[in-house]
């Protein structure tokens, strides 16, 4: 073995400029392979951060009771409660689930909210709201609300209100002004604006304010628990494990983000094909490159192999000589390859940096491993059938030739 | 004389029907060891095809080839591997050196393929051999760089790194000059005489078969003479 792989080594030493550019061909090979991983790893990255990076990755909703009914002993149903608008099915326990979701594995946060309906009234002006009161301390534990802050805080202390630039421009608001917030129930609060953020989302600036729990307490009429329980995760991809988990715990009705998140989904898995796609092919070039290059070499060797065979050396140990030089040229190549995929990786941005206008590359998602172990697992593919032809010359007539 | 190898009614048949060739038409041979032998006949006569039989590359239409007490018309192709490793050595009339290896590494390749790797002792002997034959200043040299003479004389010392029983030479010295036929002969002939080595030389060239103590004669796919 150690002296078919020098034989290996020197035939293809011996010719360096075509082992050189064998190798530069694989090397080639790897970099796409490399850069179509972190591209597509990055670009799905990026799209999962845009979309899905600021909502809850876990979330778990108060279920709404069945309405009250009046029914007669023959069992004809006389009369039932229409549920009214305001919210009160609430997660009354929540002060006990909170520590045991925060304990499951992989959970980075867990925010417990009160979310309604609401009006925000400024002097003669009104406008429809969402509502969403926030532990303070965990503002930012969901949507990193401090991150988008462009005036004020973040912070929710007791009378405060935070909300979204588009609002604040319609209802001409600045920092540290007065206005009063109507829950849909009917109970009104003052409050000071904390704060003024920019998501980017038209929904979010344009109609979504932010109050701290106790303050929310009051406007919904909800002396205790919540409405939600809002989960964020370390991998949003384990999110429906992590659902499931949560709900065999707790017995609560945990829903992950990917359900009616099926578009997306589909889109990225389409996107994820065409990547698996294009490194498919990028191999199947490598495969290709390599089983030529050793094709041509055993035609050319075929006298030496004809007296190796001569001197004692069997057919095993010519396959050897063979797969031992694809093995290497898959090792060298693939090696050189993500080295250099790397290094052109490194100045870009990175996964935490992406802006808008710049491609997505993700250094951390080049699959380097990968595309080594498959470069030197394909190049020994590719040079097996090589390898068996040499096996197979017939000495006399090789050393005939 | 002990009887080192024993060839019985070998034919040798190319293609079939009316394209056939017969090469060998029969042919019987005994050689006895430490022979020193000359193979003798006219172009086409079946002495390349027979020093191929006799050296186990290739199998023969029919007959029997023994040699120390080895069936070598039934063994496979790794127990023919195995034994041509071992027990016979090949000088062939184109040296046919690995090219992209020195001259030691080219006589030491033998023994190297046998034990999977290039011992010391292997080096130590390889050396010795080559410097037996007069090449000690190109004991590293490249041997794509080493004249035709030189060439034949590290071909001469690869078949012998194994201490073959036998050694088997077609046409060793038909691309050299008369001085390097007669410095690689006088080789053959201290090492035949030295070691007991049988020797089997393919020529036809008179005066490097006089220098044999027999001569053989093939002629039409058989011994003649």
């Amino acid at each position: 073995m150690l002296y078919a792989l020098k034989i290996a080594t020197r035939y293809l030493t011996a010719s360096k400029a075509q082992t050189a550019l064998l190798i530069s061909g694989v090397a080639v090979g790897v970099f796409i392979f490399i850069f179509m991983s972190a591209l597509i790893g990055g670009l799905a990255e990026f799209i999962l951060s845009r979309t899905v990076g600021d909502i809850s990755h876990v979330t778990v909703e108060a279920e709404t009771a069945d309405p009250e009914v009046l029914i007669d002993a023959d069992g004809h149903l006389l009369a039932a409660v229409e549920p009214g608008r305001l919210r009160t099915a609430t997660l009354r326990d929540s002060a006990t689930w909170v520590p045991l979701i925060e304990a499951v594995p992989g959970v980075r946060a867990v925010s417990p909210q009160i979310t309604g309906a609401g009006f925000l009234n400024r002097g003669s002006q009104v406008a429809q709201v969402s509502v969403k009161g926030l532990e303070p301390g965990r503002e930012s534990a969901i949507l990193n609300l401090e991150g988008y802050i462009v005036a004020g805080s973040a912070r929710l202390g007791s009378g405060v209100i935070v909300l979204g630039r588009r609002l604040a421009e319609e209802l001409d608001l600045s920092v540290g002004q007065v206005l009063r917030l109507q829950s849909s129930g009917g109970v009104s609060s003052v409050l000071t604006l904390g704060g003024i953020f920019q998501t980017g989302t038209g929904m979010l600036d344009g109609s979504s304010v932010f109050v701290s729990l106790p303050t929310a307490r009051n406007l919904f009429a909800l002396p205790q628990g919540v409405t939600r329980i809002e989960i964020k995760l370390d991998d949003l991809n384990a999110a429906d494990a992590t659902a499931l988990r949560i709900r065999a715990l707790t017995g609560l009705d945990a829903v992950p983000w990917t359900d009616g998140a099926e578009q997306l989904m589909e889109a990225l898995n389409a996107q994820a094909q065409t990547g698996y796609f294009l490194k498919t092919f990028a191999l199947i070039t490598i495969v290709i490159g390599v089983a030529s290059a050793l094709v041509l070499s055993t035609y050319r060797r075929r006298p030496e192999i004809g007296i190796m065979r001569a001197m004692g050396a069997g057919r095993g140990f010519v396959v050897v000589v063979f797969v031992a030089q694809g093995a290497l040229v898959g090792l060298i190549g693939g090696v050189t390859g993500a080295v250099l995929g790397y290094l052109a990786l490194l100045p870009l941005p990175g996964r935490d940096e992406f802006r808008p206008g710049t491609l997505p590359l993700d250094i951390t998602q080049g699959s380097y491993g990968l595309a080594i172990t498959l470069t030197v697992l394909g190049a020994i593919l590719a040079s097996i059938l090589p390898a068996r032809a040499a096996a197979r010359v017939d000495p006399v007539t090789a050393i005939g030739q | 004389m002990k009887t080192l190898l024993e060839a019985r009614e070998l034919v040798k048949t190319f293609g079939v029907g009316e394209a056939a060739t017969h090469v060998l038409r029969g042919l019987s041979l005994t050689l006895e060891a430490g022979e020193m032998a000359a193979l003798l006949g006219p172009s086409g006569s079946g002495k390349s095809t027979l020093l191929t039989i006799l050296g186990t590359l290739m199998k023969p239409t029919s007959g029997s080839l023994r040699m120390l007490r080895q069936d070598l018309v039934a063994a496979d192709d790794a127990a023919l591997t195995e034994f041509r490793n071992r027990h016979i050595g090949f000088v062939f009339q184109f040296h046919n050196l690995l090219p992209d290896f020195t001259a030691l590494e080219n006589v030491i390749f033998p023994t190297a393929v046998r034990e999977g790797r290039e011992t010391p002792e292997a080096r130590a002997r390889g050396r010795d051999l080559l410097v037996r034959m007069g090449l000690e200043s190109r004991i590293d040299f490249p041997s794509a760089k080493l004249s035709g003479g030189q060439k034949q004389r590290v071909a001469v010392a690869r078949a012998l790194m194994n201490t073959p029983e036998l050694v088997l030479a077609d046409e060793p010295t038909g691309n050299l000059d008369r001085a390097s036929a007669m410095q690689v002969m006088d080789l053959i002939g201290e090492i035949n005489q030295d070691q007991g080595t049988t020797f089997l030389i393919s020529t036809h060239d008179e005066k490097i078969a006089a220098r044999c103590r027999r001569q053989i004669v093939v002629g039409d796919g058989l011994v003649t003479g």
